[in-house]
Formats: C-alpha cells, sequence, structure tokens
C-alpha cells in the first residue's frame, strides 16, 4: 500500500514571482494489488505525486509511506530499486539490448549476469515478446513493443510496487488499446500495487479499481471507483473533465444483460450470389467465416458473384455474449442491418440482437448496479460520439 | 627523393616521438576533462567558471607555454615533460566543452529512467550517460588530436625532436623536400588518430549502427477529447 499524508510540494517561484504549488496537501490511499489511477489536466501535479513516491522529487512537507514505511527514512537507489517504474517514450538505454535493458534492477540488485539475463528472458515471455527481440537495440523496435520491454523492465525484480507515468499516451490508439489490454491481463496475474498517471480519462476509467481525479494546482478533486467517478461527478471541474456521454460510458460497467438473442440467417464467405438471396429476404444478410466467426455484413441485391471480402460492409463492431451493457448496445448501432452481433468466448457467432431490445433490458431493474440508465435513451446520437471518443486523448498530451 | 630513402629511419623515429607527444596527453586530457565535463553539468553556478576558464587556457601561445612550463614545473628546458604538460592543458581546454555537450546529448528521459531504476550518480554517470555520450565526444576527441599533433610540432623551436624539426631544419637549410617531409608526417600521422578514434568509436557504440524499424507507434496524433 501507498499512503500519502498531507503531501504538498511547493516550487520555489522565479524573482518576482510568487512561489507555485504543485501538489497541495494530498492525502490518498493507493490499497495493496489494486491500480490508483492519477488523471487532471496539465499541471495538476500528477507526474510530480508519482515522482515523490520513489523520491525522484523530494516532498515540501508531509510523508509517504510505503508499505507502513516512511520512504524519506529509506536509501534512495535501494527504494527505487523495490519500485517497478515505467515512463512514457519507455526511456530505454538505447545502448543496451532489449534483454540487458530488462535485466537492468536484477544487475544492480547484484544478480549475477546469467540469472539476470535468464530471468530478462522469462519478462519477455511475460509481456509478450519473442525471444528474437531480446538481443536488438530498442531502436530497432516500434514504440509499441519499446513500451512492452519497458512494462518488462519494470517488472524485472519483481517489485511490489509499481508507478507508471503516461506509459501508453506515446502510441497510436490501436497499440494503446491493445497494451492497455495486456496490462490488465498481466496484473490480473501478478497483483502489484500500482500508481498508474495519465491525462486520459477514458485510460483512467479502463484501467482503474480507483481514479483520483485532480485539479490544476494539485487538490484531489474526487477519488473514487469509476464507475461512482462517472454516475456522480463531486463537482462541475470533474464533471467537466470526465466528459460528455457519461451516461453511456458508464454502460460498460454494467455487465452482461440478459438477453434472448434472434436466429439470424447467415451464409458463409465464398458462398454465390443464389445461395446468398435464397438465405434472407432482409436487405442485409451477416457473413461468417470457415469456424464460423463473424466478418460482415453484405448486401445480397448488389451481389454480381461469389462473396469475397471486398464485398463485406465492415461497420458494426461485434461484441461477446458476456460483454457489458455498452459493448453490446454499440454492437446494435454500428451494424448497417441494426442487428447487433454477438459472438460465444471462442468467437463464433452466436446470435444477435437490436437497439431496442438492450435499451428495454437495461429499463428494467438492474440489481446490483448503481449505475441510473437514464442517459442511455438517446443512445443512438451520442453512441456514435462515444465510440470514436475511446481513441481520442488530451490536447496537452504532455507529462506535468 | 634520395633523402627520405636514407633518412627513413630517423623519420620513423621522429614520428613515433610525435605520436608519443600528441597522443599521451591526448589520453591524460580526456581522463582530466571527463570528471571535469561532469562536474560542470553536476554544478550550473560553476559551470561557466570551468567551461570558459579552460576554454581560455587555449589562448595562450603554444610557444609561451612550452617556455613557460620550467619556470612552473621547475624542469629542465628540454625536458619531455614540459611537452607533455602544456599538450594535456590543451587537451583538457578543448576537451572540458566537448564532455560537456556530450553528456547533455543523453536522452533526458534515459538519465531519468537510469535514477528510477536505482542508479547512483557514479553508476548513472559510468553505466548510462558515458557510454551514450560516446558519438559526440569522439568528435570532440579528433578535433583535440588533430590539433595536438600540428601543436606538438611548435616544440621543435625549443629543442625537442619530432616531426617539427624537419619544418625549423628545412627552413633554415632552404630544403624545400625536407619541409614536405615534415608536412606530410604530421597530416599522415593526424590522419592515423583520427582514424583510430573512429575505429574506437566504432567498437564501443554498435547500438548506434543497430537501424531503426520506425515501426507502428510512434508520434501519435492527439485528438481532442471532449
Amino acid at each position: 500500500m501507498i499512503r500519502f499524508e498531507g503531501v504538498t510540494k511547493r516550487y520555489a517561484g522565479a524573482p518576482g514571482h510568487a512561489p507555485s504549488v504543485a501538489v497541495d496537501d494530498l492525502t490518498l490511499e493507493a490499497p495493496t494489488g489494486q491500480i490508483t489511477v492519477l488523471v487532471g489536466p496539465s499541471g495538476c501535479g500528477k507526474t510530480t505525486t508519482l515522482r515523490m513516491v520513489n523520491r525522484m522529487i523530494t516532498p515540501t512537507s508531509g510523508s509517504i509511506w510505503l508499505d507502513g514505511r516512511d520512504t524519506a527514512a529509506l536509501d534512495e537507489a535501494e527504494l527505487r530499486r523495490g519500485i517497478g517504474y515505467v515512463i512514457q517514450h519507455a526511456g530505454l538505454f538505447p545502448h543496451r539490448t532489449v534483454l540487458d535493458n530488462v535485466a537492468t534492477v536484477p544487475r544492480l540488485l547484484g544478480w549475477d549476469t546469467a540469472k539476470a539475463r535468464r530471468r530478462a528472458a522469462e519478462m519477455l515471455e511475460l509481456v509478450g515478446l519473442e525471444a528474437a527481440y531480446g538481443g536488438r537495440y530498442p531502436s530497432q523496435l516500434s514504440g509499441g513493443q519499446q513500451q512492452r520491454v519497458g512494462v518488462a523492465r519494470a517488472l524485472a525484480a519483481d517489485p511490489p510496487v509499481m508507478l507508471m507515468d503516461e506509459p501508453f499516451s506515446a502510441v497510436d490508439p490501436v497499440v494503446r488499446e491493445q497494451l492497455q489490454d495486456e496490462f490488465l491481463r498481466l496484473q490480473r496475474e501478478l497483483g502489484k500495487t500500482i500508481l498508474f498517471v495519465t491525462h486520459d480519462i477514458d485510460e483512467a476509467i479502463k484501467l482503474g479499481d480507483q481514479v483520483a481525479v485532480l485539479r490544476v494546482g494539485g487538490r484531489l478533486a474526487q477519488l473514487d471507483t469509476p464507475a461512482r467517478l462517472l454516475a456522480d461527478p463531486v463537482d462541475d471541474f470533474v464533471a467537466d473533465f470526465v466528459g460528455r456521454d457519461r451516461g453511456y460510458r458508464a454502460l460498460g460497467f454494467r455487465g452482461a444483460p440478459p438477453l434472448a438473442l434472434r436466429d439470424e440467417p447467415t451464409v458463409r464467405l465464398g458462398a454465390g450470389v443464389g445461395a446468398a438471396r435464397a438465405a434472407t429476404t432482409d436487405r442485409w444478410l451477416l457473413v461468417l467465416d470457415d469456424a464460423g466467426a463473424p466478418v460482415g455484413w453484405v448486401e445480397p441485391d448488389r451481389l454480381t458473384g461469389p462473396i469475397g471480402p471486398e464485398h463485406l460492409h465492415r461497420g458494426g463492431t461485434v461484441a461477446r455474449v458476456d460483454a457489458s451493457y455498452r459493448a453490446v448496445l454499440d454492437a446494435a448501432l454500428s451494424a448497417p442491418s441494426g442487428r447487433g452481433v454477438l459472438v460465444d468466448e471462442s468467437g463464433r457467432f452466436a446470435g444477435t440482437v437490436t437497439a431496442n431490445r438492450v435499451v428495454a433490458a437495461m429499463s428494467r431493474p438492474a440489481g446490483a448496479s448503481q449505475v441510473d440508465p437514464a442517459g442511455g435513451e438517446d443512445g443512438a446520437g451520442t453512441g456514435a460520439d462515444g465510440i470514436r471518443e475511446t481513441a481520442g486523448g488530451d490536447p496537452a498530451g504532455t507529462a506535468t | 627523393m634520395t633523402w627520405v630513402w636514407e633518412h627513413l629511419g630517423d623519420i620513423g623515429g621522429y614520428a613515433a616521438s610525435h605520436a608519443l607527444l600528441a597522443g599521451i596527453p591526448l589520453v591524460v586530457g580526456l581522463a582530466l576533462a571527463l570528471p571535469l565535463g561532469w562536474l560542470a553539468r553536476r554544478l550550473p553556478r560553476v559551470a561557466p567558471l570551468i567551461v570558459g576558464g579552460s576554454g581560455l587556457l587555449y589562448t595562450i601561445p603554444s610557444l609561451a607555454l612550452f617556455i613557460l612550463m620550467p619556470l612552473v614545473l621547475g624542469s629542465k628546458i628540454l625536458d619531455a615533460i614540459n611537452v607533455y604538460v602544456a599538450m594535456t592543458i590543451y587537451t583538457v581546454a578543448l576537451l572540458v566543452r566537448s564532455v560537456v555537450d556530450a553528456l547533455g546529448s543523453v536522452p533526458e528521459s534515459t538519465a531519468l529512467a537510469a535514477t528510477a531504476m536505482g542508479y547512483r550518480r557514479l553508476g548513472r554517470a559510468l553505466a548510462v550517460e558515458l557510454p551514450l555520450a560516446v558519438p559526440v565526444l569522439a568528435s570532440g576527441l579528433r578535433v583535440a588530436a588533430v590539433s595536438n599533433v600540428s601543436i606538438v610540432s611548435v616544440a621543435s623551436l625549443i629543442g625537442y625532436p619530432q616531426l617539427g624539426y624537419y619544418l625549423t631544419d628545412g627552413y633554415q637549410r632552404s630544403f624545400p623536400l625536407e619541409i614536405g617531409v615534415g608536412i606530410v608526417g604530421c597530416v599522415l600521422l593526424a590522419l592515423v588518430f583520427d582514424l583510430a578514434i573512429r575505429g574506437a568509436e566504432w567498437a564501443l557504440t554498435p547500438w548506434a549502427r543497430a537501424g531503426s524499424s520506425g515501426g507502428s507507434g510512434r508520434a501519435p496524433k492527439e485528438v481532442a477529447a471532449t
């Protein structure tokens, strides 16, 4: 557990200017085994907060406790070796191979080279990099791969605590989402105590077990679970920062609506015009591959030959039957036919569902969920915005 | 041309002596400039003093410095130590700024990451900053090497034997061939130094030759969020 107790960081101003406050009387607990996300606009002191934990920055007042030990009393270098640290752009050592980069902290802890490299190789495998990458230099890797190496390096000495400073913000949206998903998978396995800094509220909501929203001047505005943050922002600043489409995005935390699936006529990729037209009288027909996974929709009336990949309409998203309301509703809203495509856990087509059905399911009492679904009624317009928005970022995309 | 063949042994001896007079101060000067440059980066307040002060040394005329050395060191006028010390001073004068620039060329995020991994100051300097500073350092060292080879030839005026001897002797005897041998010898020696430093740089920076994959995931376009 990381505990901040009344932590303040003040910087002496330039001559003639008032001193500036980066972090103002912060009291916060990052529970063991959970991800605590610090999120806020530029200048809210989130990176300063993070760097005070491993004493890269010294607090002006207050104290920071790591599993019951006051960090101020520990040796700086030893403290840091016991804390995994991942930064934006990975910050790898360009002059060392990937393997030796990952072996850095074990080597600093005095492991012999062979043991440290064996460990490093395991770490590469853990973050999904082939062993062949171990012998390369960081400049030979893509941004996403470098970021994986950064995570592997932070994990190499198996520290109980990890600090992550915008680790995924320097990669493109597709790679970012992939890294986020793998990070969550890894965290389920490893159960580290993680303090994670981002300026991207969507990332915060996706990754955080709890999210701390900071305002400019380094004051804690709200500390809550992502669902609570979306459902009940404490003030206008948090509401603005959390952004639009809160009702829709909150649906992401409502799991698995109980839905009766429609039967849907389907056709195999490569089937002829006749087979396609015989399958349905509807304008749209769903196409599956040989494994039974949905690949897209076609309009049988416009076909001139066997169904090829070039005929497919790929606008519709696909949701798993046990996915959240948000994913299922999104599938329905994005499908050209208006029928959302659902798959089972192995990716095979399970059935379709319309947006009306999903909304109707939402309107039924939702048991444990605290989220007020009222915002979902006019879902069509805001929904489309919400989907695009997940790829967004803060215009001021720099660390504070 | 027969003169050259007859004196080949002498020329080789003078060249070797010239190489030592230029090369040893280069190594010693580098060893002194490294901590000075590192200190200048660590202490921004005294940095102008260290960088400016050492740079000023280079403006001392070489002949004056050679003659001054016996007074400072208490050595004999023909002692080689005078040349070694004077050349070391010139090397330091040239290299301190190079070291400061070279350490400054290490990416901020890399240095930061090294600290966050748990390197202490000295460890970080030796294990991370120094290896990454090699390319910039090497170019500074090449300038210093050529400068040393040329300045050492002046030492012939105080009678210390090296390739510069052929310049003074050839001039006194109005013997252009001998002057030519001195010049070509100096140029070849400078070239050898340059190649040796390039070779060392090549051996020390395999990472700089590794091509960039330029794959996906760099330079994201930030999209405005609402």
